[in-house]
């Protein structure tokens, strides 16, 4: 399939959605409205509050505060989760120690901290900050520590015949294997920095896409939602193709799948 | 031909004296893999170990690296007993040991880095050493981007330019085909008589071994396995690996050492099938 078939067909799944949703909002199928536009609004009205955001310039504050509380929260989380996984997977005695309670709390179904979160924190965007990096942390955490672990041991001895110390082995040899680890998890962790966000907004906040999506929600403005819905798809689409291009550059040196040569 | 002398000459470049491998089995009975294994190779002196798989000679190897410490017994580099790592030894892997996050250029370059040589001065010399195993214009690619014969030319450039006097070889062409394996041998050669270092070579092939060495030790199948065999190879150098097989000192050599080796060979499948 070349590209311009797939772009087609793609923008085909798009088309065909909308009108079904169209059609059944709006015409009667054997005598009724099968989808009440009251439930499932329709899509000229969502395009028609997308329009309005935007053309007001409301939206920018939100996807703003949206866009800084998931930023945040990657870039703590993923501070955490390096520098702990390097910690406990250089030092086994503190891992086994620990190892219940990093399970137990990462068992925790993290909405639950959220309550929590913003008693402590406020309402303001650290509560959110703080939902995403509980999730954040762990996958890199994991990811990290795994990579450490995960280094061929003939990768090792022959860095270490090759004379490398023990900060070199961190550089050359522990530091790759981890990035290359975390790295392969990235678009999750990303995705989790996002849904910290969202939630963290939909169950307390005064800004943000979750807050919008909420608000709308509470005046049974379901048109609104929709909309609130489809920025936040584009959102989080712009963010994942960012992380692929980064991706792209840093893993330059991994086979792609099936490129592996014997 | 009888066992060759086994206490150490003064200053030899690696030896290995009573060496035992000994580990604690799971259920906590002792397991002997080499049982008092001494052997010497002198400074220039290429030496081939060769003995059924299982028998314990990469053991012995990484023993005279200094990754791995002797249940009993010593190891002496040129003459001090070692201690922790072999500082003075380069070593070529079986398995891939390029890093593959480095392209092959950082991969020679790096053994240059941690001994504090300048970055720039460094890549020079690796693109020398790359020029010289033949990968001059592959400088840039990524080990994954390379084939096995290559990977293995960059893993010899990487060893080979920190200089050491000692190459400690691991089944290096053992995941080669047949063509590629003649072709990394002559290089090594090739590159060996350039300065002649000290060599302990790891094989299982016999022709390999008394092709590319001067002396070829053979080694008792496991466990307890014992070093029973110690022949001179008394071929003329240069050589070329494919012209040296048809050599009729070759045939007469390997035909006597095949004579020791085979028996180990069959009660190493013994022991396995048994097991």
């Amino acid at each position: 399939m070349n590209r311009l078939t797939l772009i087609s067909l793609q923008i085909l799944v798009a088309v065909a959605a909308l009108a079904i949703w169209h059609v059944l909002t709006t015409y009667p199928v054997f005598g009724r409205i099968l989808l009440p536009p009251f439930f499932f609004s329709n899509p000229f009205e969502v395009a028609q509050q997308v329009v309005t955001w935007f053309a007001t310039g409301v939206i920018w504050k939100h996807l703003w505060v949206t866009l800084l509380e998931s930023v945040l929260a990657f870039v703590l989380g993923s501070i955490g989760g390096v520098l702990v996984g390097f910690w406990f997977a250089r030092q086994p005695r503190t891992a086994a120690v620990f190892d219940p309670y990093v399970k137990m709390v990462n068992a925790l179904p993290r909405v639950v901290l959220a309550p929590i979160f913003t008693l402590w924190l406020g309402l303001g965007i650290w509560s959110k900050v703080a939902l995403g990096v509980t999730l954040v942390f762990f996958i890199v955490f994991f990811n990290v520590y795994q990579g450490i672990k995960e280094v061929s041991p003939t990768v090792l001895a022959n860095a270490r015949m090759l004379g490398m110390n023990e900060r070199q082995l961190m550089r050359h040899v522990y530091w790759p294997s981890a990035l290359s680890w975390m790295f392969s998890s990235l678009h999750t962790s990303v995705g989790f920095a996002v849904v910290g966000a969202v939630v963290g907004e939909y169950l307390g906040a005064a800004a943000g896409l979750g807050y919008l999506i909420q608000q709308a929600e509470g005046v049974f403005d379901v048109a609104g939602v929709f909309a609130g819905m489809f920025v936040l798809a584009a959102f989080v689409i712009v963010i994942d193709t960012l992380v692929t291009v980064v991706e792209k550059r840093l893993l330059v040196w991994r086979p792609a799948v099936g490129d592996q040569r014997p | 031909m009888a066992l060759a002398a086994t206490t150490s000459p003064n200053g030899a470049a690696v030896a290995l004296k009573d060496v035992v491998v000994a580990f604690r089995m799971a259920r906590g009975e002792p397991f002997t893999a080499v049982d008092r294994a001494s052997l010497t190779v002198a400074d220039g002196e290429f030496v081939a170990i060769v003995g059924p798989t299982g028998c314990g000679k990469s053991t012995l190897l990484n023993i005279a690296a200094g990754l791995l410490t002797p249940f009993a017994g010593g190891v002496d580099i040129f003459g001090a007993p070692l201690d922790g790592l072999n500082r003075q030894a380069g070593y070529l892997f079986q398995a891939d040991a390029l890093f593959p996050w480095k392209t092959a250029l950082e991969n020679v370059a790096i053994g240059l880095e941690t001994a504090g040589v300048a970055q720039t001065e460094a890549r020079e010399r690796a693109h020398a050493w790359l020029t010289r195993v033949g990968l001059g214009s592959f400088g840039d690619r990524y080990p994954h981007m390379l084939s096995g014969g290559q990977r293995k030319r960059v893993g010899l450039a990487q060893v080979l330019i920190r200089d050491p006097k000692i190459l400690l070889m691991d089944e290096p062409f053992g995941p080669l085909d047949a063509q590629t394996r003649q072709i990394m041998g002559n290089l090594l050669l090739d590159l060996w008589s350039a300065d002649r270092k000290a060599v302990l070579f790891v094989t299982h092939d016999l022709e390999e071994a008394i092709a590319l060495s001067d002396r070829v030790v053979i080694m008792s199948a496991g466990p307890a396995a014992r070093i029973i065999g110690d022949w001179k190879v008394p071929l003329a150098r240069p050589r070329d690996i494919s012209e040296v097989k048809l050599d009729p000192a070759f045939h007469a050599l390997h035909r006597e050492i095949w004579h020791t080796l085979k028996a180990e060979v069959l009660k190493g499948y013994a022991q396995a099938e048994g097991a």
